[in-house]
C-alpha cells in the first residue's frame, strides 16, 4: 500500500489531469479485464450447475459449490494436491539451501578450481532439461526412482540459474562481515548460515518464489515419470481427469481453479515481494 | 574429486602444529576443507544429474534402442533418418513458427503496456496486477480454459461472442491453418505478465536526467522514445527476446492439453519439437531416436545463446 501512497504523492506534484492520461488509463484497464477474462470464466462457470454451462453469463445464476464437492471427493484432487505441494516445497528448499551455498562458496572462497567449478555450473543453463529427460527417465529405471516422489524431485533439487543469481548477490556482501565472525571463532558453515543468508533475504526469496512457481507448475517431467495415479502432480492429475471428463466443462473448470486458488492467494498476499523477486532474478540473472 | 580427500587430510595434518606461520597455514587449509565440504554434494549432483545425462544423450543419439533390444551403435543413422523425415520438417516449420509470430507479438503488446504502465499513478498495482496474474497459471489447466473458449457456438465463449455480433464461427483447434495461432495465443497470454514486469525494471533504469536534458532540447515525445528509450532498453529487450523464443521453442504443456484427442494435431498442425520428442520416447519407444532429436533441440538453442552473447559483445 505504500507502494500506492508513495506513487500518489508523487503525482500530486508531477502530473496534471490531462484527456490523454484518461484515455491511456481506460486502455490498459480494459486490456486488464481482458488478462483476466479467463479466469473469471473459469471461476465463474465452476461455481454453476451443470445445466447452466452454456448460459455464459459472467454471474452464475444459480451458484452452486457442488462441483468443488464432486472435485475434491471423487477424483484424486486432494492427493494430487498434497503430491505437488510436497514436491514443490521440497525442491525450494532445498534450492534455497544448496544454490546459495554454492553461490556462497563461489563467492566468498579463493581456491583452485574455482573458476572451473563457476563455468561448468554456468554451462548447464545452456543444456535444456527435454535433453536430458530420456538419460533421467533411463536412469530412474534402473535406481527404480520411478512412480515415486524423489523421481519427481531429484532432477531439480539444484539448479545453476539459482546458484548463479546467488553468486551475484553474495559478491555484493562485504567480505568484513564474516572477517569479524572468523575472529569470533564461528566456523564457516555457522558464518554462512547465520551471517552471510540474512543479508541476502531479498535474493533469496526471489530464488524460492521462482523455484516453487516452476515446480508448481511443472508438467513435462512429472508427465514422463509418473505412471499411478497416487503420484500425479497436479498438473498431471488435472490434465489426466479433463480427459475423463470429456465435455463437462463445468467439472474440468473447477479443477482447472483449484489449480489456480494457490497461486493466486500467494500473490495477493504477496504482491509487492513477488513483482520485485521477478524484477531482481529478470535483471540479474 | 580426489582434491576433497586430500584437503581433508591437509587439514588434519596443519592442525596439531603450533606457531604464527603455521597458524595461517592451518587457517588456509581449515578453510579449503570447509569449501570442498559445501562443494562435494553440489559437484556429485551436477555430475550425475547434469553432465553424465548431457553425455549420454549425445551416445544414445547414436544408437538404435527401444528399450527392448540391447543399444546399437548405428553412427548418424538417427540423424539421416531425421532429416528426411518430412514430417520432422514439419514438426521444425510448427516450432519456428511458434517462435517467429508469437516472439514479436508478445514483444510488442509487452513493450506497449509497460510503457503505458509505467505512466499511469492512479490504481498502478491494481493494473499491474490483473496483467501479471496469468503468469502465475499453470499452463497444463489454462490449456484446458482456452479449449473451452475456442469450442465452436453454444458451448465456446469466443464462438459465442462472434454469433452474437453477427459475425462467421470460427472453427479455431479444428482447423488447420487456426489451430497452431490458436495455442500460441495461450502461451503469450500467459507470458505478458513477466516481460511487462521486466520491462518496466528496465524503463525505471533509465536515469530521468536522460528525459529532461531531451525535453530541454525541444525533442518529441515520438523522438524521445525512438532516441532514448529504445535504445537504452536494448540490453532488456534483448533478454525478454532471447527468453521468449526459448520458450516458444520449448512449447509443450499447452499444445498437449489442447489437443489431446490428437496430440499435435490436427493433422499435425500444431505439434512442436518437443511433442515429437516426448510421442518418440514415451509412446514408441525409440529411444535413439528421440534422442537425436532432443540434440537437434539443443543446438537450435545453443545457436540463439549464442547469437545473444554476440549481440551483446558488439555493443560494449
Amino acid at each position: 500500500m505504500t507502494d500506492t501512497d508513495r506513487q500518489e504523492a508523487l503525482s500530486r506534484y508531477r502530473i496534471k489531469i490531462q484527456p490523454g492520461r484518461i484515455l491511456i488509463w481506460t486502455l490498459l484497464f480494459i486490456g486488464g479485464i481482458v488478462m483476466i477474462t479467463p479466469l473469471l470464466f473459469m471461476f465463474s462457470t465452476s461455481l454453476k450447475p451443470a445445466s447452466d454451462v452454456y448460459d455464459l453469463r459472467l454471474i452464475p445464476a444459480h451458484p452452486t459449490l457442488s462441483n468443488y464437492v464432486a472435485v475434491l471427493t471423487s477424483t484424486g484432487f486432494v492427493r494430487w494436491f498434497f503430491n505437488s505441494m510436497l514436491v514443490a516445497v521440497s525442491v525450494t528448499c532445498s534450492n534455497v539451501f544448496f544454490d546459495s551455498l554454492v553461490g556462497y562458496t563461489l563467492a566468498k572462497f579463493r581456491f583452485r578450481g574455482r573458476r572451473f567449478i563457476f563455468l561448468a555450473i554456468l554451462s548447464t543453463l545452456m543444456i535444456p532439461t527435454e535433453m536430458l529427460v530420456i538419460p533421467w527417465y533411463l536412469m530412474s529405471a534402473n535406481f527404480g526412482w520411478l512412480d515415486t516422489y524423489w523421481g519427481i524431485m531429484f532432477p531439480g533439487m539444484m539448479t545453476g540459474f539459482g546458484t548463479f543469481l546467488m553468486r551475484q548477490f553474495f559478491e555484493g556482501v562485504p567480505d568484513d562481515f564474516m572477517e569479524a565472525a572468523r575472529v569470533d571463532g564461528m566456523n564457516e558453515f555457522v558464518i554462512w548460515w547465520k551471517i552471510a543468508m540474512p543479508l541476502v533475504a531479498p535474493a533469496l526469496s526471489a530464488l524460492a518464489i521462482f523455484t516453487f512457481l516452476g515446480n508448481w507448475t511443472a508438467f513435462f517431467w512429472p508427465l514422463i515419470v509418473t505412471t499411478s495415479s497416487e503420484l500425479y502432480t497436479l498438473p498431471v492429475g488435472l490434465s489426466s481427469f479433463a480427459v475423463e471428463a470429456a465435455i463437462q466443462w463445468e467439472m474440468i473448470m473447477t479443477g482447472a481453479a483449484l489449480a489456480t486458488i494457490p497461486t493466486l492467494l500467494v500473490f495477493l498476499l504477496f504482491q509487492r515481494y513477488i513483482v520485485r523477486g521477478v524484477m531482481l532474478a529478470g535483471v540479474k540473472g | 574429486m580426489p582434491s576433497t580427500v586430500q584437503t581433508s587430510k591437509g587439514a588434519a595434518q596443519g592442525r596439531p602444529e603450533g606457531g604464527g606461520f603455521t597458524d595461517r597455514f592451518s587457517m588456509r587449509t581449515k578453510r579449503l576443507f570447509w569449501v570442498w565440504t559445501f562443494l562435494a554434494l553440489p559437484v556429485l549432483f551436477y555430475s550425475v544429474i547434469r553432465f553424465y545425462p548431457t553425455i549420454d544423450a549425445f551416445r544414445l543419439s547414436l544408437t538404435d534402442w527401444n528399450l527392448m533390444n540391447k543399444p546399437k551403435f548405428i553412427g548418424f543413422e538417427n540423424y539421416a533418418k531425421l532429416f528426411s523425415d518430412p514430417k520432422f520438417w514439419q514438426v521444425f516449420r510448427n516450432t519456428f513458427a511458434y517462435l517467429i509470430l508469437g516472439t514479436p507479438i508478445s514483444l510488442l503488446i509487452s513493450f506497449t503496456v509497460a510503457f503505458a504502465l509505467d505512466r499511469i499513478r492512479f490504481g498502478h498495482s491494481f493494473i499491474r496486477a490483473l496483467y501479471f496474474l496469468p503468469f502465475l497459471t499453470t499452463a497444463a489447466a489454462m490449456a484446458w480454459v482456452w479449449r473451452w473458449f475456442y469450442q465452436p457456438a453454444p458451448i465456446g465463449v469466443i464462438n459465442d461472442l462472434l454469433s452474437s455480433f453477427g459475425l462467421m464461427q470460427q472453427p479455431f483447434l479444428r482447423s488447420t491453418s487456426q489451430a497452431l495461432p490458436s495455442i500460441m495465443v495461450t502461451a503469450i497470454w500467459a507470458g505478458l505478465g513477466f516481460q511487462i514486469i521486466i520491462f518496466m525494471a528496465g524503463l525505471r533504469a533509465i536515469p530521468s536526467t536522460f528525459y529532461e536534458a531531451a525535453r530541454i532540447d525541444g525533442l518529441g515525445e515520438w523522438a524521445i522514445l525512438k532516441k532514448i528509450t529504445l535504445p537504452l532498453l536494448k540490453p532488456t529487450t534483448i533478454f525478454l527476446v532471447v527468453m521468449s523464443s526459448i520458450g516458444f521453442l520449448r512449447i509443450f504443456d499447452q499444445v498437449y492439453n489442447m489437443t489431446t484427442n490428437d496430440p499435435g494435431g490436427p493433422l499435425g498442425s500444431t505439434k512442436p519439437l518437443v511433442l515429437m520428442i516426448y510421442q518418440s520416447a514415451f509412446s514408441s519407444y525409440q529411444m535413439g531416436y528421440a534422442a537425436a532429436q532432443t540434440v537437434v533441440l539443443f543446438l537450435i538453442l545453443l545457436a540463439i545463446s549464442l547469437l545473444q552473447l554476440w549481440i551483446l559483445r558488439d555493443k560494449k
